[in-house]
């Protein structure tokens, strides 16, 4: 192994794909099988970065060749970097050996267009079965997908990988337009399509036939790029809510333009990350899949931005002050997911500790609960609670104060909602 | 007040319940250790470990609990947290005085301490699983240090076993010096003086040839993944406390 080549391909190489933001490796179920190597079980982040952002696989392109030339792409055919390539083998030896030493839970592997997208993706698809089919390798794979890559090549990769991608890029077709001349919206919806009915079928399969080779366990996929281009949240949010709902989508991943290149359709260099922003997104995100809200029910018409000062649902529950108060030791579950400072967890625990007992501030607190939020918005057995009459405005302006520093901390977290 | 001594087993832990409840002892403080004689505490009771007694108490939270709020109890007493012992115990009375299931009573102040125990006894038990660090010696077997707060490598068992299962691995816990060793078919708990082995000079003279080549791999890789224009040092510190860097090849 000649290890300064390999070691200056992969800083290359994992350093233009830094920028692709799904690190998610959950979701699939495959086991170690025949005492081979590793499993793909429970999403383990090994590390993080310096930025905070998690580090779960070993993720690289293949190579930053590319025939296209999207502005907002450090490997776009006209910027003038250093470019390589890895061989299938070499992306191989790097995951196993990573994998071994517990580094991991797997491979993200993207790559730049060279000669065409079937050349490409054929490349890809060789890297997973290698793994699979010599190593015996369970860990995760997550292939992006090239578009306009043919169906064979697509079903080949859902055959080997866990979760298979196709990145959007652009919330709309104008801004893909504007930004990506070479790439056409719908190179990216076939393919979705395409995995989308697949997977379906798969599912099928399986209930018949227990023998049924799986198919791409995780899902699929996407990313999209915001601050780039002059979308409003709304045009955001709900481009991801129609693919949530036409294609199965696992994740939606919003990306918050990182100043790489300069070029005059894109925000200037020095131009800041929008991380406050992409924060939101991932709240609403959340809010979508797992709370129960309709996507107009946070972003819509009167209001197509998101707030950048308060959490989405906080945004949400005092444009609604009449949905208000609720009981929590009375309130159906899907009532008390609504109340801000109430998560996931707190909720289901609330409705099963209120059959034994009523529920006061102190229990709550101690559940988990965020008093200093939900205060504003429940009645528990205790007969305090805010009688004032406060308008929304009011109760945005004293919890804003009260927790200045905590939000100031927690704006730049995907995970730690709510 | 009444106090029980016991071995710090879950067996002495359900003993001393048995004669809690047997002897009708209230209150009492439960302590962990030998049993001294001494002139400093009056009320001491030692407890001898006796399975018959422990499998009566064990035969009754079976009785009131679901198999996982068993497991959970266990747990939450394995994890050797300083002091828990009488919320353990808070618990256990708790589970003994109600007529139903009390596991998610978490109005009750014992449940609730149960579930914070929990929580963080599976917290770091999934820290481990992340940052368990591997590194391969000259003779294939993959070793890695640790060092959590709580005691959590019986846990961790069956999550590497089912990972590795073709590659020899050791997970050594350095605070309580003991580890365990996976010989390509079963896991067993050892026990060794590693006072030595544990010098860097003799890690790295046990090294495998490549192990070194992947190691700067991996700390180049790390340091590609870094967006300066995202720095954020608190959020970087809050998913890897400090304490856990000195095991972790891309901080070190
Ligand atoms: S096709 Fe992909 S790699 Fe090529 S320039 Fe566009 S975004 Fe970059």
């Amino acid at each position: 192994m000649n290890v300064d080549r390999i070691t200056e391909k992969l800083n290359i190489l994992a350093d233009a794909a830094k920028y692709d933001v799904s690190c998610a490796s959950s979701g699939s179920d495959r086991k170690n099988k025949d005492k081979g190597l590793g499993n793909a079980s429970n999403g383990i982040c090994h590390s993080y970065t310096e930025d905070g952002r998690c580090v779960s696989l070993l993720k690289i392109l293949l190579t930053n060749h590319c025939i296209f030339d999207c502005a907002y792409c450090v490997s776009r055919k006209n910027n003038d970097i250093k470019r390589a390539a890895f061989t299938v083998q070499e992306v191989v030896d790097l995951t196993i050996n990573f994998y071994r030493r517990n580094y991991i839970e797997g491979l993200f592997l993207s790559s730049g267009i060279f000669k065409n997208a079937d050349y490409t993706m054929e490349r890809l698809v060789h890297v997973a079965k290698k793994l699979r089919t010599e190593h015996n390798f369970n860990g995760y794979i997550h292939l992006k997908s090239i578009p306009g890559a043919n169906a064979e090549l697509m079903h080949e990769a859902g055959l080997y990988a866990d979760r298979l991608s196709v990145n959007l890029e652009m919330p709309t077709e104008a801004g893909l337009k504007l930004l990506a001349p070479d790439k056409n919206r719908q190179d990216m919806i076939d393919p979705m399509r395409f995995l989308n009915q697949e997977i379906i079928r798969n599912t099928e399969e399986k209930k018949l036939f227990k023998n049924a080779p799986i198919f791409a366990p995780a899902g699929q996929s996407t990313q999209v790029i915001v601050g780039a281009t002059p979308e409003s949240d709304q045009q955001v949010l709900q481009s991801a809510d129609y693919f949530y709902k036409s294609f199965n989508l696992k994740r939606v991943y919003y990306s918050g333009y990182v100043p790489v290149l300069a070029d005059k359709r894109l925000p200037a260099l020095n131009t800041a990350v929008p991380l406050v922003r992409e924060n939101r997104l991932y709240q609403a995100d959340w809010l979508m899949r797992f709370y129960g809200f309709h996507v107009n029910e946070i972003v819509n018409n009167q209001n197509p931005l998101l707030d950048l000062d308060i959490d989405p649902k906080l945004s949400w529950a005092i444009r609604n002050m009449y949905a208000f108060p609720i009981d929590i030791n009375k309130a159906d579950l899907q009532l008390i997911l609504r109340v801000p400072g109430i998560g996931l967890l707190s909720a289901q625990k609330i409705v099963a500790a209120r059959k034994f007992s009523g529920l006061g501030w102190e229990q709550l607190k101690k559940i988990g609960v965020a008093i200093n939020r939900a205060r504003y918005f429940i009645t528990c057995k205790s007969n305090e609670f805010e009688r004032r009459d406060l308008t929304g405005q009011n109760i945005k302006q004293f919890i804003m104060a009260q927790s200045q520093s905590k939000y100031i901390k927690n704006t730049q977290t995907q995970l730690n909602l709510f | 007040m009444n106090t029980l001594v016991y071995d710090g087993t879950f067996e002495g832990l359900l003993t001393a319940v048995f004669e809690i409840y047997e002897r009708k002892l209230y209150p009492v403080k439960l302590l962990k250790g030998e049993w001294r004689s001494g002139a400093l505490f009056e009320e001491i009771i030692p407890i001898v470990t006796d399975e018959a007694r422990a499998g009566r108490v064990l035969k009754g939270l079976r009785k009131k609990l679901s198999a996982a709020g068993v497991q959970r109890l266990y747990i939450s007493h394995m994890a050797e947290i300083a002091g828990e012992d009488c919320n353990v115990l808070g618990f256990i009375r708790h589970v003994f005085d109600s007529d139903q299931n009390i596991e998610e009573d978490y109005g009750n102040k014992y449940v609730m301490r149960l579930s914070e125990i929990l929580k963080m006894v599976r917290r770091e038990k999934h820290r481990m699983e992340a940052f368990v660090r591997f590194q391969k010696l000259n003779d294939g077997t993959f070793y890695a240090a640790i060092e959590p707060d709580f005691n959590v490598l019986p846990l961790l068992i069956k999550h590497f076993k089912s990972r590795y299962a073709d590659q020899k691995w050791m997970i050594y816990d350095v605070k309580r010096a003991y580890g365990l060793y996976y010989d390509l078919h079963d896991t067993q708990f050892i026990e060794m003086d590693f006072a030595e082995l544990n010098k860097p000079i003799n890690v790295i003279a046990a090294y495998s040839e490549d192990e070194g080549v992947y190691q700067n791999l991996w700390k180049d890789y790390f340091a590609s993944l870094y967006i300066p224009s995202r720095k954020n040092t608190g959020l970087h510190i809050r998913h890897i406390p400090k304490r856990y860097w000195r095991h972790l090849t891309e901080k070190i």
